[in-house]
């Protein structure tokens, strides 16, 4: 791989008036103990737009999407210095909490996690844990959200059956409807296509595709087709780094940075 | 000789070998039953024993076992549960904690006539509690809580780190997540490591010798006020378990049938942990079908 300078950058700006922005951050550095991994990332991202964060293994993208609803709080020696911008309010200082916060931003990871519970408890656990009750309530709660994760048709015979015996890929289309059951604004998704196999990938993707017109989706992902393919912008991270953000079409068709066309050409990564 | 023959020959020795295992088990396990079970009956089970004459049972020293075991288990539970819980989900990386996993390793390895001498001296006599059931089942918690400890942390550990992330991302704190997520997934392992310790206990010896004592006076089963000194339920007064009697009627008995009474009660003794043994797996079964509802 060669050098590429950190200051030959293309951040695309977008302008308030034209462009409603649900989360943006400003100068955001992450460390582990003493070394930096994210050098100052400053992005906006739009409502109801997808945004992809790519670049090659190592480049922050993760470390990135986990800071943003701070799930990088838990690792013992981590820090975050700058600003989360969450609807005028600065996410990252000492006062958020941090709980209620992350019932806004949620977040499915890249290998599926469902709980070892049933499927319709997965979905229910956390808003029963937040006052939500009523079986009616309940039930229709479960059925909107696997309709939205595209799993309703396959397991609406088996809702009381554990969602460890469902595939891999209906464990993840779980795990989204479980995360929107919570009804946030933004959906964080941790390269979630990357343990499955190309069809249950795609059942992903056209679900996420449904699914940006309620929710703010930033998605992490090391399939530059995919990025391609579902995206409205995309973020080229590389080496901590943000060296360019643009509408995806740009990025993929006529990047301005010579590493981002390297990338997305395939010539590293 | 090829690979091929290599892999017959070692797989016949590690055969050979667990072969063996079972073999000295099962001749140890028949040998028990076969000389204790003939003496076993309900009068056996349910009588007291005799000093100078034949027909004594064992009824008071199985009662002592059961109490004894449930008041220790009573202590060393929670207690267990709660440190495996901060030594699992809470304790950060440092000397303390390190010091504290060593600390629990090396009590974890004490041998148990060591415990029961440290419990002869802090509990029945520093502590004025003298040989009672209460300074026992302090002493079986000293013995037993470190090996307790650890398995609940095992287990909590052995539960995956995505889980506890799905938790926080939905906005759980970190305590619900914990409680509600991390404790009901790993309760199987808990429940095992819980019912095995409970065996240890209830077979153990050593440790009681000079902390519960070694005389079991009479009870009167009609009388069960804590306060009454006769009463089976007074923490206070001392209790020689079934695994003590064994012992003490092979090292000083002098009934005539001890060699009967003591064969008869190490089978009871057996049995006892062998039920503990196969409860735990079945318990441990409905737990974990209750908890992920695949049953």
């Amino acid at each position: 791989m060669q050098n590429y300078s950190a200051d030959d950058k293309f951040i695309r700006e977008l302008d308030p008036k034209d462009h409603e922005i649900s989360i943006s951050t400003e100068d955001l550095h992450v460390f582990y103990g003493d070394s930096e991994a994210i050098h100052g990332v400053s992005l906006p991202f739009e409502r109801f737009k997808i945004t992809a964060l790519i670049g090659a293994s190592g480049s922050g993208k993760s470390t990135y999407l986990r800071s943003l609803n701070r799930m990088n709080d838990n690792i013992d020696g981590t820090r975050v210095t700058g600003k989360i911008m969450y609807r005028d309010l600065d996410i990252n200082s000492q006062n958020i909490n941090v709980y209620e916060m992350r019932k806004h931003i949620g977040m499915v990871f890249q290998r599926p996690n469902p709980f070892s519970k049933s499927i319709y408890d997965n979905i229910t656990f956390a808003p029963k844990r937040n006052g939500v009750h009523g079986k009616e309530t309940l039930d229709e709660l479960v059925e909107t959200t696997l309709k939205q994760a595209a799993l309703w048709d396959q397991v609406k015979d088996g809702l009381g059956q554990s969602a460890l015996s469902l595939s891999g890929g209906q464990q993840q289309r779980l795990c989204i409807a479980r995360a929107i059951a919570m009804k946030p604004d933004i959906l964080l998704l941790d390269e979630p296509a990357s343990a499955l196999d190309p069809i249950s990938t795609s059942t992903v993707e056209d679900t996420l595709l449904a699914l940006k017109d309620r929710y703010t989706i930033i998605i992490v992902t090391h399939n530059m087709q995919q990025a391609a393919r579902i995206s409205d912008y995309t973020a080229f991270f590389h080496l901590g780094n943000v060296l360019e953000f643009d509408e995806t079409s740009n990025v993929f068709q006529r990047p301005k940075i010579t590493a981002t066309e390297d990338y997305v050409s395939g010539r590293f990564g | 000789m090829n690979s091929k023959k290599w892999n017959t020959v070692a797989t016949g020795i590690l055969y050979f070998i667990a072969g063996v295992m079972i073999l000295i088990l099962a001749f140890l396990l028949i040998f028990i039953l076969w000389n204790g079970l003939p003496h076993v009956s309900w009068h056996f089970l349910t009588t007291p024993a005799r000093s100078f004459q034949t027909g004594g049972g064992i009824g008071i020293q199985l009662f002592n076992s059961f109490y004894l075991l449930f008041l220790a288990m009573l202590i060393s539970i929670p207690i267990s549960i709660g440190a495996g819980i901060y030594l699992s989900e809470y304790a950060k990386q440092n000397w303390l904690t390190s010091l504290i996993r060593t600390s629990i390793d090396i009590l974890s390895s004490l041998p148990s006539i060591v415990v029961g001498l440290f419990g002869f001296l802090v509990f029945s006599i520093q502590a004025g509690l003298g040989f009672s059931i209460l300074s026992g089942a302090l002493a079986l918690t000293v013995f037993n809580l470190p090996l307790l400890t650890r398995n609940v942390e095992e287990s909590l550990n052995s539960i995956s780190e995505s889980q506890r992330e799905a938790g926080l991302a939905l906005g759980l704190s970190k305590w619900e997540t914990v409680l509600r997520i991390i404790i009901p997934e790993a309760l199987p392992g808990i429940v095992t490591g819980m019912i095995l310790g409970a065996g240890r206990v209830f077979g153990e010896a050593a440790a009681l010798i000079y902390t519960a004592g070694q005389s079991a006076p009479a009870l009167d089963f009609t009388n069960w006020n804590p306060f009454y000194i006769a009463s089976p339920l007074n923490p206070l007064r001392p209790a020689e378990t079934l695994a003590v009697h064994i012992w003490k009627i092979n090292s000083e008995g002098i009934m005539p049938d001890a060699a009967q009474v003591s064969a008869g009660a190490s089978a009871v003794l057996i049995i006892a942990v062998l039920i503990f043994n196969f409860g735990a797996r079945f318990i441990s079964a409905r737990v974990y079908g209750k908890m992920t509802g695949t049953k």
